[in-house]
């Protein structure tokens, strides 16, 4: 397989040494359309992996049984070996269109975890300002979400999951509502923030460039009914310069290789 | 508004009608019309009268408990309503119905009811302004993006929680415009309620006024009552300019 190792097929995917978060026969129906049928999963601890897929292939459902915010019709969710089936600490969600609170200075939004936690006024709000700090927004506490550009709301929200201290950080396509630039900008600070963090990310994207760029492991989910098609590992050397990603030769092929893969459900 | 290339204050257009008010006033075609400087100067004296104090006491009083009742029980339930459905389907019919009904109607009611006293004055405030608040904060509660309620229940939220820290503050400006609406209604239901009942507040100084055709006084008292309206509702829309702030910025 030369750069990537890519196991085909469907699952089950022999498990990995130390996976943090155990998916077995999910499966959900929304009416009659069926958007994830016996999803087996297993996600390492300390890795990004990516669910990638075309629009309709159920990667957003998923994530959300995941998070416990959406019940499955079947199957479990495990999280460190325990079954969850609600929202719980050791996992934290970044939304898509960021779900901040307008009312909200960045510091209020950052700390809300922690307030909904109980936890007093002053320490959270010293978490909260090194986190800020952290995705890059100090000298923003006091400013309200309005006031911050598309791709600054989303280090807040970045920084809302971050300061709630989860094992798991669950991303709902966080990219996909920020401009191009931002986005660049923001995917090389994944990647630095996943060294320093020594998180699990679960990332849900529809861009093969993103996904291959960011994960050390790729799920692509085949569409109606969402199904796990293929996982590959893409090899790529990202202790460099992010901006070299870019021009590697790995993550060129491994994206043409996906590509070729998805291109069927393309109408 | 420009006139001839200047540009012309808000209030002018009001400053005209005031002087063709002065105008058809002096001019003596209809009794009903006193010109404008004599309703100002009835005004003036009026102020000063005890009556029309007590009377201002009672009324504002009666106005002010009706609007917090219909604010603490309209809220409540348009907040109800907006995530329940099955409290939507049971009472949506009838609050939409109250809320366009002629509510003057009702009043004669009210006053089997309650008697010939404030209590009545109280419920048609309530009765004139509730439905409004009911509908606006239901509107303002289905409005809220479901991110924002996903993301509190993602991050522990309990449902006190959920209420208190995201529903209501998102629900906001719906909410503020809705109890303006409702000040402006309740007005309304204050003095309909009183000229019925016609014994109490305002509601006797009319009837007084216009039996006597003391007509500068009786058009003294519609515009104090008048720009008490204006005022209120001038008031919460400061508030709701300054929810806005937030609000404009929702997605």
């Amino acid at each position: 397989m030369g750069a990537t190792a890519l196991r085909n097929g469907p699952s089950p995917v022999p498990a990995p040494i130390d996976s943090i978060v155990e998916v077995r026969g999910i499966s959900k129906t929304y009416g009659n359309v069926e958007a994830l049928r016996g999803i087996d999963l297993d996600f390492p601890r300390g890795k990004l992996t990516s669910l990638l897929g075309p629009s309709g292939c159920g990667k957003t459902t998923l994530l959300k049984i995941i998070a416990g915010l959406t019940r499955a019709d079947g199957g479990t969710v495990a999280i460190n070996g325990k079954r969850v089936s609600a929202p719980g600490p050791e996992r934290a969600f970044v939304f898509q269109d960021f779900a901040l609170m307008p009312w909200a200075t960045v510091t209020r939004n950052v700390a809300f975890g922690l307030e909904l936690r109980g936890t007093n006024k002053a320490e959270r709000e010293e978490t909260a300002h090194r986190y800020i700090a952290e995705v890059g927004l100090a000298g923003f506490e006091d400013k309200y979400p309005h006031e911050l550009s598309g791709g600054m709301r989303q280090r807040v929200g970045l920084a809302r999951a971050l300061s709630v201290d989860a094992d798991v950080l669950l991303l709902d396509e966080p990219f996909s509502a920020v401009d191009e630039q931002n986005r660049r900008k923001f995917q090389e600070d994944l990647i630095r923030l996943r060294t320093n963090q020594n998180k699990t990310f679960i990332f849900v994207t529809h861009s093969i460039e993103e996904a291959v760029y960011i994960s050390d492991r790729i799920v692509l989910l085949s569409p109606r009914p969402g199904r796990v098609s293929q996982i590959i590992e893409p090899e790529i050397d990202r202790s460099g310069d992010p901006e070299r990603i870019h021009r590697d030769r790995h993550y060129l092929d491994t994206v043409e290789e996906i590509w070729q893969g998805l291109k069927q459900y393309v109408e | 508004m420009t006139l001839f290339g200047y540009r012309v204050p808000m209030m002018a257009s009001l400053l005209v009608w005031c002087v063709v008010w002065e105008i058809v006033g002096r001019l003596d075609l209809v009794f009903m019309l006193p010109p404008f400087s004599e309703v100002l100067a009835a005004a003036v004296d009026l102020v000063q009268t005890p009556s029309w104090q007590s009377a201002t006491v009672t009324t504002l009083r009666a106005f002010a408990m009706g609007m917090v009742l219909s604010i603490v029980i309209g809220v409540p339930l348009g907040i109800l309503m907006g995530r329940v459905k099955i409290a939507d389907d049971l009472l949506g019919m009838w609050v939409n119905i109250f809320s366009s009904a002629p509510l003057s109607a009702i009043v004669p009611v009210l006053m089997i009811l309650f008697g010939f006293g404030e209590k009545t004055i109280v419920a048609a405030v309530f009765l004139f302004a509730i439905w409004i608040i009911v509908l606006d904060t239901r509107a303002g509660v289905r409005h809220i993006s479901p991110s924002l309620i996903e993301m509190a229940r993602s991050y522990g939220a309990s449902r006190p929680a959920l209420y208190t820290k995201i529903l209501v503050w998102a629900a906001l400006p719906e909410i503020l415009a809705g109890i303006r609406l409702g000040l402006i209604r309740g007005v309304k239901g204050v003095v309909i309620g009183q000229l019925l009942v016609a014994i109490v507040g305002y509601g006797a100084l009319f009837e007084t006024f216009s039996r006597n055709f003391r007509m500068a006084e009786f058009w003294a008292l519609t515009i104090i009552l008048f720009a008490f309206a204006l005022l209120v509702a001038e008031l919460i829309e400061r508030a709701e300019a300054k929810v806005e702030y937030y609000a404009g910025a929702r997605q």
